[in-house]
């Protein structure tokens, strides 16, 4: 059974198409790469699987339950039952391009927050996560640190805690490294790495070429609201059979 | 010019009793002022012109109107009325503390609302999303992430409100209420010593805004360390 199953999604932008029929599969432990190039509709993808944006159409499957989703005036898809969509985005866990830290709190109340409110998890035993998943990406020491003070790599390490303190099914990440000076990218990099090794469940918008072909199991190549091109990304990095990928690949892509 | 301050000294009492006043009407008008800007913020920030439009209009009449107006209009201008005079409200209405302590707190809730509707409505968007991701209510939204937050990005605006709000309470002072400025007319008009009594009401205004200064001072620096550069 599949933990993750996005079947033909749709989305536009008044008359813009940007997602023209987008299906994924995700199986437990599986790290799944998605690259195109800006516009591609990659990063829109990825917010639709937690609505985040409005897909127009399509299906959303998280351990083979479908969210329940229901169109409003303007043909855009809604959560039918808001108590539904909740509970799935709790088991999703995103990791965000501009971390998306709660500034008022520190890391540690940042990575402690969800568990508590939203989980019901207690104080105490949330702290001893929170304090074991900043250790485990390495922030321990920045736990009473307000996101301000912390550098572009510890901000988003932190928002990794964040996630896995959720204990996700799988997680989504949205190009976490895009917004990092070139010498922070390895560190996050690193992270995202032991998590795959773990065996966790992820979805990945990138543009790093080398965390697709290492650490990933699929790839997905978007293209104007398409897949182009999927499947194992040695194969596919190496010998890419369509003409844009190669463009893409050989960056003369505009 | 010989200033007489002899006479000050010996009515310093009246002063000290006017501080009390002040700081009660100040006290009562915030805090009630406070609890109804809240839900005024959180409408003014709904996309439902329904919800939207009441709260609109309650801060665009109360602020596009002197708050010397809207005391005399409670004050004197209900007392007109016979239903308000044979109401159930009357002792309340009759009351010079009661009325000015509403209008003030109508006054600043409207301020306040303004204050704390545009601090909400700077939030982060990533924040908000950031919430929505980890599957928060709309509700659990406010209460965790946006009003906290919002209400931190308010204080050194309020602190502005808190302070202009003290100075308003010398208009209490025109309803017969002998709060600092209540003392400095007695005097003034006892005496015949205008610059003596005001001055002397002008230093404890002065003394007061110091003392609030410092408290939202250190209130900045309790619920607002999360801004302040980063310290070595």
């Amino acid at each position: 059974m599949y933990k993750l199953e996005v079947q033909d999604l749709h989305k536009r932008y008044g008359s813009h198409e940007v997602l023209k029929g987008v299906s994924l599969a995700a199986k437990a432990g599986d790290v799944i790469s998605i690259i195109g190039s800006s516009g591609s509709g990659k990063s829109t993808f990825l917010r639709c699987i937690n609505l985040l944006e409005q897909p127009h159409g399509g299906k959303i499957l998280l351990n083979g339950e479908e969210l329940k989703l229901i169109a409003n005036k303007d043909g855009a898809l809604k959560a039918a039952d808001p108590k539904q969509l909740q509970r799935m985005r709790s088991r999703l866990s995103m990791v965000f391009q501009h971390f998306n830290l709660w500034s008022h709190m520190t890391a540690l109340e940042n990575v402690m927050e969800a568990p508590v409110h939203v989980l019901g998890v207690t104080k105490k035993e949330a702290q001893e996560k929170a304090e074991h998943y900043l250790a485990k990406v390495g922030v321990a020491h920045r736990k009473d640190a307000y996101p301000g003070h912390m550098s572009g790599g510890e901000q988003q390490r932190v928002a990794i805690a964040r996630a896995l303190a959720m204990e996700p099914e799988v997680m989504l990440f949205d190009e976490p490294t895009s917004a990092l000076d070139p010498e922070l990218v390895g560190e996050v990099l690193k992270v995202m790495q032991d998590l795959a090794t773990e065996g966790r469940t992820m979805v990945v918008v990138t543009h790093e070429m080398g965390f697709a072909r290492e650490v990933s199991n699929q790839l997905v190549f978007l293209h104007k609201g398409l897949v182009e091109e999927r499947g194992c990304p040695k194969e596919v990095l190496v010998n890419p059979q369509s003409e844009r990928l190669k463009q893409f690949l050989s960056g003369s892509l505009k | 010019m010989i200033l007489d301050f002899s006479v000050i000294w010996e009515n310093l009492p009246l002063y000290f009793n006017g501080v009390l006043v002040t700081l009660k009407l100040l006290l009562i008008s915030l805090a009630v002022g406070l609890t109804v800007a809240v839900p005024l913020a959180l409408m003014r920030v709904s996309r439902q012109p329904a919800v939207n439009f009441p709260a609109w209009l309650y801060t665009y009449v109360i602020r596009g109107t002197p708050m010397l107006v809207q005391l005399f209009l409670i004050y004197y201008g209900l007392a007109q009325f016979a239903a308000v005079r044979e109401s159930f409200l009357w002792p309340y209405f009759s009351n010079a503390t009661f009325c000015a302590c509403l209008a003030f707190a109508i006054n600043t809730s409207a301020y306040t609302a303004e204050i704390l509707a545009g601090s909400l409505k700077a939030t982060p968007h990533g924040e908000i999303e950031a919430a929505k991701a980890v599957g928060m209510s709309r509700f659990k939204l406010y209460r965790r992430i946006l009003l906290p937050s919002a209400l931190r990005r308010a204080l050194p605006q309020y602190s502005n409100e808190v302070i202009m709000m003290l100075h308003t309470t010398s208009l209490a002072s025109i309803v017969t209420l002998v709060d600092i400025t209540g003392a400095a007319r007695t005097v003034s008009s006892q005496y015949y010593l205008p610059f003596e009594a005001y001055i002397t009401a002008g230093v404890f205004y002065l003394c007061l805004t110091f003392v609030l200064v410092r408290l939202f001072k250190r209130a900045e620096r309790r619920w607002l360390g999360y801004m302040a550069p980063r310290k070595a």
